[in-house]
């Protein structure tokens, strides 16, 4: 099936012809369907004249981007150093056992929630912090992180 | 009387804490009973552990701040103030009574954050009324080597990190020839444990922007980029704001003010890549390349963005300009020490009270930061150490807490000033665990460009994991020295040459902890898993059998309601059974 870039091409229009559009390009093309799919990087290499090695070189580079489909919300568990000496790990453990991740598997079967690490959230006074989609929770503990994935199942 | 106003801080921190549904509780009681009083936003006011703040204007009683609220308490305190009582729980701050955190503000001295949790950082015009774009006016009215003499004059150093003499910076970048120049902001606040440029661009974005057009102007630059994490939405969102805003007043775009001085500022989100801090690599980055470090000289002076001279400061750095034109290099000397004028915003973290953003004048004893400034320690556990600089700072111990705030003086002590993270530690904090914590954040950060940063850092880390899980040897140590030595020689930028930091300073003033783990195979802060025994205090246990059905591997077993025993040579110290048990019936030692 031929897919539909109607969105992807007013995106690439928008950017077309100026200089150091790569990235922020990418990041919106990203925003689209959550990630970068092999078809949207081949079709962005050819309207913007880049080789598809060169675009892969920067999607693997930058951590925000991301090459398989997501889950409905993603889970980020902030990995600064103050949410590391009060127990961060404990919280992520909590995650994957709430979540029933298995074997390094980052996204549930229902594709509900992506799970993934950050470098810091910068709101360290509320460590542990985690961010579910737009919003941080702090001062975390592993008991409560049931009652926040509730609040964003369905 | 005096309209009643209530401020809502609403920066990152507060919002996490429940800010938002304090504003709104105020917002529905302000639509029931229109006029009863002022509602406005603020960003952070520093005391993230009070969150969320409200604070309370007008009344006789002077300037009223209240921490911790909630939707339910925020009614009837806002009704004892109307009242013209002090409110009976909850004050913080009060300007003219004693109040429990009056003492951790006297003890600052804020320049950068003046305005921060002060104004609406959406309103130009509440900058405005505060002296903003004063020093914009004052500028344009000056040459452009009388400001950049004014700025060489107060010694303003690079609040980045490497405190690089920013007066001279700037000269070099107005000195080079060019049709064409750049100027950057970088807002790539990467260090884990450190928020101080994300306050400021939430709490005062127009403060940056007048400090990098008068740069602008000063470097004859017409065009500027800021570069900001990502990870800073609001922050990102306020910016965006403020340029608009002043666009509009004519203090950006073309002939600012009136005069043939015109200047393009653009924001640009960064994707996720920590090394995008380091200048060259950032610029790199803005191009839509990869972002790894080049080769320097030529500095990005000469040739920086796209080949054309540019010159690149930190927010906070930006954020110091106006108030030195407008106070003059003078009155920023007054402050600080010889060599390191002003003040320095840190990010307090960790195991300390007072944990949030804090401005203090240079040359002030670590000490103080911590008990007169951070309110101490957070619980009754001693202070270990204070870590400065992120992974490229170090520990610095108790021994050494009268080290005075200054680059040189922290320097000595192997740590560096870095941009402002200090994350305080207590008894509980193992050492090692903290030198691996960090050489795992910056293997998983290195480019890979550098050899020696590359797998060097991997070997670092597998040497400090092994020594965490008690497999380490003795001649451990020599190996992790001299891979230290290679990495910061064999390696390109500052990401590189800073990484064995951590390691270097806790085997400095912590090699004991070290030894303990090698030699004892114990972890003294009783943190590395895998040195430790989980055993059952049989007069606690209760027998409800939730530690045994959560063992990973079975080695727990007893009947019901009788003390269950771990069976030690089959324990993988996973710890699981400890989180579990909600009786305290098991130890780890």
């Amino acid at each position: 099936m031929e897919q539909d870039f109607g969105k992807l091409d007013a995106i690439i229009s928008a950017y077309r012809g100026k200089k150091g559009v790569l990235i922020p390009l990418l990041q919106e093309a990203q925003n689209l369907e959550g990630y970068l799919s092999r078809p949207v990087l081949k079709y962005i290499s050819e309207k913007m004249n880049v080789p598809a090695a060169e675009i892969y070189g920067v999607v693997t580079f930058y951590s925000m981007f991301r090459l398989v489909p997501q889950g409905k919300h993603i889970i980020r568990v902030c990995k600064g150093t103050a949410c590391h000496v009060s127990d961060a790990d404990g919280i992520k453990e909590a995650l994957i056992e709430n979540l029933k991740l298995e074997g390094g598997q980052v996204t549930t079967q229902d594709m509900q929630f992506t799970l993934m690490e950050v470098a810091c959230l910068g709101c360290c006074s509320l460590a542990p912090v985690i961010m579910v989609d737009d919003q941080t929770f702090g001062k975390l503990t592993p008991q409560a992180i049931p009652g926040i994935l509730e609040k964003f199942s369905f | 009387m005096e309209q009643i106003t209530v401020k809502v801080g609403l920066a990152s921190c507060g919002i996490a804490a429940g800010a938002e549904d304090v504003y709104h509780k105020l917002e529905e009681d302000l639509a029931q009973n229109a006029g009863a009083f002022n509602l406005q936003r603020t960003a952070c006011i520093g005391m993230c552990f009070e969150e969320p703040i409200v604070e309370l204007h007008g009344s006789n009683l002077g300037v009223v701040t209240l921490g911790r609220v909630t939707p339910e308490l925020i009614g009837p305190l806002l009704d004892e103030y109307k009242a013209g009582k002090l409110p009976s729980t909850n004050v913080i701050l009060a300007e003219q009574h004693s109040a429990p955190r009056n003492d951790l503000l006297a003890n600052q001295k804020r320049i950068v954050l003046q305005n921060c949790g002060v104004i609406d950082p959406l309103s130009l015009a509440d900058y405005e009324a505060r002296g903003g774009y004063k020093a914009l006016r004052k500028a344009l009215a000056l040459s452009r080597e009388e400001i950049i003499a004014e700025i060489k004059d107060s010694g303003l150093r690079g609040r980045g990190g490497a405190g690089f003499s920013t007066g001279l910076k700037w000269t070099f970048a107005a000195a080079a020839k060019s049709e064409k120049k750049y100027i950057i902001c970088n807002a790539d606040e990467g260090d884990p444990g450190a928020f101080m440029d994300r306050s400021v661009l939430e709490g005062d974005p127009h403060k940056v922007l007048e400090g990098m057009i008068i740069g602008a102007y000063a470097m004859g630059a017409d065009e500027g980029y800021i570069y900001c994490r990502a990870e800073y939405p609001l922050a990102i969102a306020h910016l965006k704001v403020a340029i608009a805003a002043a666009e509009e007043k004519r203090y950006l775009g073309q002939n600012i003010l009136g005069s043939d001085f015109s200047f393009e500022l653009h924001i640009k989100e960064g994707a996720g890549a920590f090394v995008c801090g380091e200048e060259t690599a950032l610029m790199q980055s803005i191009e839509g390349k990869r972002g790894m470090p080049i080769i320097r000289p030529p500095f990005p002076a000469e040739s920086g963005l796209w080949g054309k001279p540019t010159n690149i400061n930190n927010v906070e750095t930006w954020a110091n300009i106006a108030w030195i034109l407008l106070n003059g290099a003078a009155a920023f000397r007054a402050m600080g020490t010889e060599k390191s004028p002003g003040t320095k915003v840190f990010a307090l973290a960790g195991k300390i009270a007072g944990s949030g953003l804090i401005e203090v004048p240079m040359g002030i004893p670590i000490r103080d930061i911590i008990y007169k400034v951070g309110g101490g320690m957070k619980t009754e556990k001693p202070f270990k150490a204070v870590q400065m600089g992120g992974p490229s700072g170090g520990c610095i111990p108790a021994e050494l807490l009268d080290t005075i705030v200054d680059y040189d003086s922290i320097t000595a002590t192997g740590a560096i000033m870095g941009s402002g993270g200090m994350v305080v530690m207590d008894s509980g904090t193992c050492m090692v665990d903290v030198a691996r914590y960090f050489l795992n954040f910056t293997q998983n950060e290195s480019c890979g460009k550098c050899t020696f940063c590359r797998v060097g850092t991997r070997r670092m880390l597998e040497i400090l994991t092994r020594i965490t899980e008690g497999k380490g040897e003795l001649d451990d140590i020599g190996k992790l020295e001299a891979l230290a030595t290679n990495i910061i020689k064999g390696s390109l930028c500052g990401l590189g040459q800073t990484a064995p930091n951590p390691v270097l300073t806790t085997l400095r003033y912590f090699k004991h902890e070290y030894l303990a783990h090698i030699e004892e195979k114990r972890c003294p802060a009783g943190v590395c898993s895998a040195l430790l025994k989980f055993e059952i205090k049989p007069d606690k246990c209760i027998g409800c059998t939730a530690c045994a059905r959560k063992c990973p591997v079975n080695c727990i077993s007893g009947t019901v309601k009788q003390p269950h025993v771990i069976d030690q040579s089959k324990c993988i110290k996973c710890g699981a059974c400890f989180k579990t048990c909600k009786f305290d019936a098991i130890t780890k030692a």
